[in-house]
C-alpha cells in the first residue's frame, strides 16, 4: 500500500461463513459510510450454499466516486479460519488485517509487511450473550463495531441504521447496540484509531441512492405497468421477481376491494415461465419474466416462436457464471451470443445491457415500450454483478408525463372501419404490422402460429410468401436499430478506443482515468443494445485498435460485433475477465498498457497471472490470490485472437 | 386445403341463435385432415356447442398446441383470435391469456403426444392452477403427422399399423386429472355427438379447468383390427356411464326425469348441468369413487364415458380466485391504477437513501 492519503480511499474485504448473518453487518458498514456522504460500493462474492461455506464481502470506499473493483485490499476481515492463508495473501502491503484473537493464528500465516489487528470477538460475545445463535449473529455486529474505531465511523449513525432495521423489536436494537459498542470499545482502548486508512465526512452521494439491479429493475416493471409476471425461481434472477411482488402488494392493491392488480406466477419451469408471458402479452397485458442463463436455454423454443409470430415479451437475464450450472452465485457476461440469437432458424432479439441499477430501472420501462412498439421480445440482459450487488447511484427519476407505448394496437373503431383485417401487412412501410386483442371484434381475429404464415397471417408452405414475411421481420430490425438506446461514446481524437458492455462500465471508467493519468488517452463506447446503431460503425471506423472488455472466455461481445459492424477483425484486441467476480479497474489498466507499450509490457503481465496449477487449486472464491498484495490477475486473458 | 374457398352465401332459413347468428358463424377455415379424422367430429360438436351456447365470437380463444389435433382449433369459430403455440406448452400460453383477461372463454384443443408426452408437465400444472378453461384432449393413441408411433395413451397390448405391439402402460389423462384434483372431467368419443355437445357446452360454461378427453380414431394409422383406439373398438367398449345435459341460464328444463334419476349441478352463471346415471353405479360427484369406476372398467378394455366427475360444491378456488385479481381484466386497468408515479417513487426510494 502507498503511504499516500488513504482517507476515503480504500478497499476492506470481509471473510466470513455463509449463514452467519455477517449480510447485515456488512451493509450497516456501507450504509454508514454512505450516509457520511462518502461514495461506497459492496460486493458479495457468496457460495451456492444456504449455510456454512466461506463467503466474502468487499467495501471499496472511494472518494473519486469510482464503484469497480479496484483490485487491490487495503484492509482485510479475515474472520473465516478456512480461509485464513489466502486472506492474509491477499492483503496489500502495508494493509490492516482484523481477526478474531480470542483463538490464536499460527504465525507462519502473518506477514512482516502488514498490521495484525487482534480483537477477541467470540469471546467478547459469549462474555455478553446468552445462545449459541445470538453469540453467532452478534459476533458480526461486534467486528463491525471494531471497523467503526478503527475506520472512524459515526456511533451515532450505525445506530440510527439500527433503528430504522430493529425500529419495532427494541430488543435487538439494544442487543445489536451492544455488539456495536463491545467491538467499538475494546477496539479503541487496544490499537491506535482511526487507522491511516479511515472515512471522513464528504458531500459526495447526495442525490444517490445504494440499491442493487434486481430491485431497481423490479421497480421499472412495477412503473411500467407491468402486470403479469411468471417466473421459476433461479439465482440470481429470484430477487428481481421476489422484489416485484413485494411492490407490488403495497402499490398495487385496489384499495376498496384489497384486489391485486396484478398476476405473479411461479411456474413449473422456464418453459412455462415464458409461455405465460407470452399468452399475457398475446392478450394484451405488460408481461415479463426474470431468469438466468439456464433458463434462457430453455426458453429458446417460445422465444423464437415468439420473434416469428411476433408476440411481446420482456425478459431479464441475470447472467451467472456458465456453462451448465456453472458457478450459480458468480457474475459473468456469458450469455450475450445466446440472448441475440435465441432460439432455431433466423432469428434475432433486442437485447438492452444495463450497467447499473438506474439504467436497470430506465431500461426495464423501455423494454416495455420497444417490446410492444417492435412486437417483439426484449431481453434486458444483466447480470449478478448488477442485480444483486448495491450500487451507488443517482436517485431514480420519473415523468409523470410518460405513458405507456402500446405500439400498433387496433381499435376497436379502427377494426370497425376495416374491410378485412391482415395480421402481418406492413402497411406503414416499418416492417411493423398491426395487431389486434382477442375480445374486441369478431372482425379482429387472426391465428398465431409459428408455422410458416404469409403477410395476411394464413398457413403457407409458399416459397415467396414465406420469404416475404422473414424479410418483412428483416425491415422491422431496421426499425429497431433507430429506436433502441444508443451507445454512449465519451473522449475523442485518440486513435486508440475502448468498447464494453454492462457491468464492465465502471471498471473500464475508471481505468480510463488511470491511464490518462499516464499519458495513455483512449476513447471510450459503451454499448446500451443489440441491434448496434450507426454510432457503434463509426466508432470502430475511427479507431486504429479498440479494445473490446468484456466478462467471458470467448470474446462473445467481440464475435456479435464481427458478425454485425463492418470492423475488420484484426483491430480488436480484447480484454476477457471471466473468473466470476466482477472485473476490477486494474485488470483493465494493466491489459491496455501490456499492448499499448507492447512487448516488455505483455510479458510483464503475463508474469502476473497465477500458474494454472494454483488457479486450479483455488476455492469456492473462484479466483486465488498468487501474488501477494495483488488481485490473482488476471484470472481472464488479454488476447488478439478469439 | 385453403385453396377451396367456403361458400359464402347462406341460406335464409338457417337457424339462428340468440345472437341471431347461424352456425355459419361457428365455423372455420376447411380442415385440412384425412377424411373420416374423429377429430373432424369434434369440430363440429364445438361449432354446435359455441352455436348453442350464443358465445360472441371474439369472446372465444382458441388455444393449441402442435398436432393433428392442434390444427384444428382454425377450423372452427373464425371470429375468434387463436394462438397455436409450440409443441405441448399450450396451458402456459392460455395461463398467462387468461391472466390477461378473465372475461372471455378459452378452449384448449390439444391431442394426446402433445399432452400426454411433452406437454406433461404444463398439462398437470394448468389443473393444479385450476385455471378456467375447456381442455381437449383429442386421443387416439398415435402420433399422426410423424407417421404412427404409439402415443403415450397406447393402451398395453394394442397393436401399431407397422406390427408392432405396445408393452408400456398408458398414461390416462381421467385418472390423472381426477387425482390432480380438476373439478370437472370427462370422457366421451368423436362418434357421439349426443354426448359431447352438452359436454362442451357444460365445460366451456364451467368456472375453473374442465377436461374433457374425446377418444377420435386415426382413421390412417390407428384404425386396424388390433388397435384399442380403432372407431370399430371404442364403438363396442365404450360405455356412456353419466350423461350430462347442460341447460343455459335463460331457459327452465323441459325433459322430464324420473324422480331421484337426475341431478342438478348449478354452475357458476346460473346455468345448470343436469347429471344422469346411465348404468354404471357410482357417484359421478365423488372423485374417489369416480376414480375407481374408471379404473375398474379399464382394467377390462371398456371405457367409461360421460361427465366422470364434477366438483358439485364448487369447492376449489380457480386461478384468479387464488390470485386475487380484480373482476376487471388486467389487461384493461388504466395506467394510472398500475404506475405510482413520482411521489411514489420517491416515497419507494426514501428506504434506498
Amino acid at each position: 500500500m502507498t503511504t499516500a492519503n488513504r482517507v476515503n480511499d480504500f478497499t476492506i474485504k470481509i471473510a466470513t461463513v455463509n449463514g452467519t448473518g455477517s449480510a447485515s453487518a456488512n451493509m450497516l458498514l456501507m450504509k454508514s459510510i454512505f450516509r457520511s456522504g462518502v461514495p461506497v460500493m459492496g460486493k458479495n462474492f457468496f457460495p451456492s450454499n444456504i449455510q456454512g461455506l466461506p463467503t466474502w464481502y468487499e467495501i471499496r470506499v472511494s472518494r473519486d466516486g469510482h464503484v469497480a473493483r479496484s483490485g487491490t485490499v487495503e484492509l482485510m476481515v479475515a474472520l473465516n479460519p478456512e480461509t485464513y492463508a489466502r486472506d492474509v495473501r491477499e492483503l496489500a502491503p502495508g494493509g490492516f488485517l482484523l481477526y478474531d484473537s480470542t483463538w490464536p493464528r499460527p504465525v507462519l500465516l502473518s506477514r512482516a509487511d502488514i498490521t495484525v489487528i487482534g480483537v477477541p470477538l467470540a469471546k467478547l460475545c459469549n462474555e455478553n450473550f446468552t445462545g449459541v445463535r445470538t453469540r453467532i449473529l452478534m459476533k458480526n455486529i461486534c467486528y463491525a463495531g471494531a471497523l467503526a474505531a478503527l475506520l472512524n465511523l459515526d456511533v451515532d449513525r450505525i445506530r440510527d441504521l439500527l433503528s430504522e432495521t430493529y425500529g419495532r423489536k427494541p430488543q435487538l436494537l439494544e442487543s445489536n447496540m451492544k455488539a456495536i459498542t463491545l467491538g467499538f470499545e475494546y477496539t479503541r482502548a487496544h490499537f491506535p484509531c482511526p487507522l491511516p486508512l479511515s472515512v471522513e465526512r464528504m458531500d459526495r452521494t447526495a442525490g444517490h441512492i445504494m440499491i442493487d439491479g434486481n430491485t431497481a429493475a423490479a421497480l421499472g416493471c412495477v412503473f411500467a405497468g407491468a402486470t403479469v409476471a411468471a417466473w421459476y425461481p433461479i439465482t440470481p434472477s429470484t430477487s428481481l421477481m421476489d422484489a416485484f411482488k413485494s411492490f407490488c402488494e403495497r402499490l398495487r392493491i385496489d384499495p376498496d376491494t384489497g384486489a391485486k392488480r396484478f398476476a405473479f406466477i411461479q411456474a413449473e419451469d422456464e418453459l412455462a415461465a415464458i409461455g405465460m408471458v407470452l399468452g399475457a402479452a398475446w392478450n394484451g397485458a405488460r408481461a415479463f419474466t426474470a431468469t438466468s442463463g439456464p433458463g434462457i436455454s430453455l426458453m429458446n423454443e417460445f422465444l423464437g416462436l415468439a420473434y416469428y409470430a411476433e408476440v411481446p415479451a420482456v425478459v431479464f437475464d441475470i447472467q451467472r457464471v456458465g456453462p451448465s450450472t456453472g458457478m450459480p452465485t458468480r457474475t459473468q457476461q456469458g450469455d450475450l451470443l445466446s440472448c441475440a440469437y435465441a432460439s432455431h432458424g433466423d432469428t434475432r432479439h433486442i437485447c438492452l445491457y444495463p450497467a447499473d441499477p438506474g439504467e436497470c430501472f430506465e431500461m426495464a420501462v423501455e423494454a416495455f415500450d420497444l417490446a410492444e412498439r417492435l412486437q417483439t421480445p426484449v431481453l434486458v440482459v444483466s447480470d449478478l454483478d448488477i442485480g444483486m450487488n448495491d450500487w451507488m447511484v443517482r436517485e431514480f427519476q420519473w415523468d409523470d408525463a410518460y405513458r405507456p407505448d402500446r405500439g400498433k394496437m387496433m381499435t376497436r373503431e379502427q377494426i370497425e372501419s376495416l374491410e378485412k383485417f391482415h395480421r402481418y401487412l406492413d402497411v406503414d412501410g416499418d416492417g411493423i404490422p398491426w395487431r389486434t386483442l382477442p375480445g374486441v371484434h369478431p372482425k379482429a381475429a387472426y391465428f398465431t402460429r409459428g408455422s410458416g404464415h404469409n403477410q395476411f397471417g394464413a398457413y403457407t408452405e409458399d416459397a415467396a410468401e414465406y420469404q416475404q414475411v422473414l424479410d418483412r421481420l428483416m425491415n422491422k430490425w431496421q426499425t429497431a436499430k433507430q429506436r433502441v438506446p444508443r451507445a454512449l461514446i465519451d473522449g475523442e481524437g485518440s486513435e486508440i478506443g475502448i468498447v464494453s458492455i454492462g457491468s464492465g462500465d465502471s471498471a473500464v471508467r475508471e481505468a480510463l482515468a488511470l491511464l490518462r493519468a499516464q499519458g495513455v488517452a483512449i476513447d471510450y463506447l459503451r454499448v446500451r443494445a443489440f441491434p448496434f446503431g450507426e454510432e457503434v460503425e463509426r466508432f470502430f471506423a475511427d479507431h486504429q485498435r479498440v479494445f473490446v472488455a468484456e466478462q467471458n472466455r470467448d470474446a462473445q461481445l467481440r464475435s456479435l460485433l464481427t458478425l454485425e459492424t463492418a470492423v475488420e477483425k484484426a483491430k480488436m484486441r480484447s480484454l476477457l475477465h471471466y473468473s466470476g467476480l466482477p472485473v476490477s479497474s486494474r485488470f483493465i489498466v494493466e491489459g491496455v498498457l501490456a499492448d499499448v507499450r507492447g512487448a516488455a509490457g505483455a510479458t510483464r503481465a503475463r508474469r502476473e497471472r497465477p500458474a494454472p496449477a494454483a488457479r486450479t487449486g483455488s476455492d469456492a472464491a473462484g479466483e486465488s490470490a498468487a501474488t501477494s498484495g495483488r488481485e490473482a490477475l488476471p484470472p481472464g486473458k488479454t488476447t488478439t485472437t478469439a | 386445403m385453403t385453396f377451396i374457398a367456403k361458400p359464402k352465401v347462406t341460406h335464409p332459413s338457417l337457424p339462428q341463435n340468440a345472437l341471431g347468428l347461424t352456425r355459419r358463424a361457428y365455423e372455420g377455415a376447411l380442415s385440412t385432415l384425412c377424411a373420416g379424422c374423429g377429430h373432424d367430429s369434434i369440430t363440429a360438436a364445438i361449432v354446435e356447442a359455441c352455436w348453442g351456447l350464443s358465445l360472441e365470437p371474439q369472446n372465444l380463444v382458441k388455444l393449441s398446441g402442435i398436432g393433428c389435433s392442434s390444427k384444428t382449433t382454425a377450423y372452427f369459430v373464425s371470429g375468434a383470435h387463436g394462438f397455436n403455440a409450440v409443441h405441448g406448452r399450450m396451458p402456459s400460453i392460455a395461463t398467462g391469456a387468461n391472466a390477461a383477461n378473465r372475461r372471455l372463454s378459452y378452449i384448449g384443443v390439444s391431442g394426446d403426444g402433445d399432452t400426454l408426452s411433452i406437454g406433461l408437465g404444463q398439462f398437470c400444472h394448468a389443473i393444479r392452477r385450476n385455471l378456467d378453461m375447456l381442455y381437449i384432449i383429442e386421443n387416439n393413441g398415435v402420433y399422426g403427422l410423424t407417421k404412427g408411433q404409439f402415443s403415450a395413451s397406447a393402451d398395453i397390448g394394442s397393436r401399431a399399423k407397422r406390427g408392432e405391439t405396445n408393452r408400456q402402460p398408458p398414461i390416462d389423462p381421467v385418472l390423472l386429472a381426477l387425482d390432480l384434483g380438476a373439478p370437472f372431467v370427462a370422457r366421451s368419443f368423436s362418434g357421439d355427438k349426443r354426448q359431447l355437445v352438452p359436454l362442451i357446452e357444460a365445460g366451456l360454461k364451467h368456472r375453473g379447468f374442465a377436461l374433457i378427453d374425446v377418444l377420435s380414431p386415426c382413421v390412417t394409422f390407428n384404425d386396424h383390427e388390433g388397435s384399442t383406439k380403432s372407431y370399430a373398438y371404442t364403438r363396442e367398449h365404450y360405455e356412456p356411464a353419466v350423461r350430462a345435459d347442460f341447460v343455459p341460464r335463460e331457459q327452465p328444463i323441459t325433459v322430464d326425469y324420473a324422480p331421484g334419476e337426475a341431478r342438478q349441478i348449478a354452475l357458476h352463471d346460473g346455468s345448470r348441468i343436469v347429471l344422469r346415471k346411465i348404468g354404471a353405479e357410482y357417484d359421478p360427484t365423488d372423485r374417489a369413487a369416480a376414480g375407481a369406476a374408471v379404473q375398474a372398467r379399464g382394467g377390462s378394455g371398456e371405457y367409461l364415458t360421460g361427465l366422470i366427475y364434477v366438483d358439485a360444491a364448487d369447492r376449489h378456488p380457480e386461478f384468479h380466485q387464488v390470485n386475487a385479481t380484480p373482476e376487471a381484466p388486467l389487461n384493461s386497468l388504466p395506467f394510472e391504477q398500475l404506475s405510482p408515479g413520482s411521489p411514489g417513487l420517491r416515497k419507494v426510494l426514501a428506504r434506498y437513501r
